[in-house]
């Protein structure tokens, strides 16, 4: 991979932009969502939750973040990603689960007793294992999960991750990565909204300097 | 192969609180004595090693680091962009929004204890993000709680409401980056283990 930093890549920030300024007033911010990128997705080390695997959930995580069967600019990125370690027919497979498995989140229920009216239903994924290996599968429900109704997670959701054959290392990666992306792709459109809004005035505004004197 | 734990007797929150919360984990934490150099180091600060939450996290200690260092700049770097309090507003409302009981409360507390105004933080716990403050503050719950909604709708509106609002671009950044860090922080929160009254 040739991207310096794969956010600013995601959200078209020319270097040297106000934004590429911004985000370059937090150093540790951009350096470390670009590390974290590397840890999970191009890890020097994968363990048990290969890079081909890495790229289906993202790929199938990102899809579920678009608005519409429209791919983004992400998850074209990801599905590239996956289709350079995988054959066509499970990249073909991961992305019609995806499809098939947009909602819009986040729904689910609690367990705190006074929240219990603010239960929203939605689906949980049944992804095919004809098309892909049941310990992908497995993973790929997990993500939907995560992605759409992460506050439906009871032990019982890791336990069917660990009934595929996942051990726990793999599953914090594994959960890691999913969550990782909702960080990042959220960053990533509320980048590209913000260079789309017309333009602030060049200077700052006075109470931002108020604020960086406070 | 992994043993899942279960917490039958565990005493749960009610409701969403301000309140310090303990947080149980599902799958078992690295025992402290047996944290690798690599693990500690992942850990970034020294105290987190007493945190279940951090040792189950340094099973994947490069993520676990990178993680950590991003988190700590978005909120606590002081240079310009938004008071932290209100990143910490960003951080409480987009918990809320996905039901993060755990999150909401450290967040909320953090908000309320940097901007003086418990009231109002706990109104947003109790109601909900649509509970109305004042136009600024309205304006970052509504944009972090459209951020974290999949597919997100945060969009021109809501940029066009934080500048009248009187926050500038980079102010705006603070906000995105705060809303969508607990979007990744709540999920490893709600689907790793589960909090505690304590």
């Amino acid at each position: 991979m040739s991207h310096d930093d794969v956010i600013d890549h995601l959200a078209e920030i020319p270097a040297g932009s106000r934004l590429d300024e911004i985000r370059r007033a937090r150093p540790d911010a951009r350096e470390h969502a670009q590390q974290s990128f590397l840890a999970l997705l191009e890890p020097a080390a994968p363990g048990a939750l290969g890079l081909a695997d890495r790229y289906a959930i993202a790929a199938y995580a990102a899809i579920l973040h678009d608005p519409s069967p429209e791919r983004s600019r992400a998850s074209a990125f990801y599905l590239e990603l996956l289709a350079d370690e995988a054959d066509p027919a499970l990249v073909a497979a991961v992305a019609d689960a995806a499809d098939a498995g947009r909602a819009s989140g986040p729904y689910g229920g609690y367990r705190e007793p006074d929240l219990r009216g603010e239960a929203v239903d939605g689906p949980a994924a049944a992804v095919d294992r004809r098309a892909i290996p049941a310990p992908l599968a497995a993973a790929l429900e997990h993500a939907h999960l995560l992605v759409l109704h992460p506050r439906d997670a009871r032990p019982e959701s890791l336990r069917a991750l660990v009934d595929a054959g996942w051990e726990a290392d793999a599953i914090v990666s594994l959960s890691q990565l999913v969550a990782f992306l909702a960080f990042q792709l959220r960053l990533v459109h509320g980048l590209r909204a913000l260079a789309a809004a017309p333009a602030a005035p060049a200077e700052p505004a006075a109470s931002d300097l108020q604020e960086a004197r406070a | 192969m992994t043993a899942i734990i279960e917490h039958e007797a565990l005493r749960r929150p009610e409701r969403f609180t301000q309140r310090g919360l303990g947080w149980v984990p599902w799958l078992p934490p690295v025992p402290e004595g047996e944290l690798t150099d690599v693990q500690r180091h992942a850990l970034v600060e020294a105290s987190r090693s007493t945190s279940p939450y951090f040792r189950l996290l340094a099973r994947d200690p490069e993520a676990l680091r990178a993680r950590t260092l991003t988190d700590l700049d978005i909120f606590g770097n002081e240079e310009g962009g938004l008071p932290r309090w209100e990143r910490e507003l960003s951080a409480a409302a987009a918990s809320r929004v996905n039901g993060c009981v755990f999150c909401a409360s450290v967040h909320a507390r953090a908000a309320s204890r940097l901007s003086g105004r418990g009231d109002d933080v706990q109104r947003l716990l109790d109601e909900g993000v649509g509970a109305r403050v004042d136009e600024r503050w309205d304006a970052i719950a509504d944009a972090s709680a459209a951020l974290t909604a999949t597919p997100s709708g945060f969009g021109a509106g809501h940029v066009e409401r934080l500048r009248a609002a009187g926050i500038g671009d980079a102010g705006i950044v603070d906000q995105i980056s705060g809303a969508a860090f607990f979007n990744w922080a709540n999920r490893l929160m709600l689907s790793l283990g589960e909090p505690e009254v304590v």
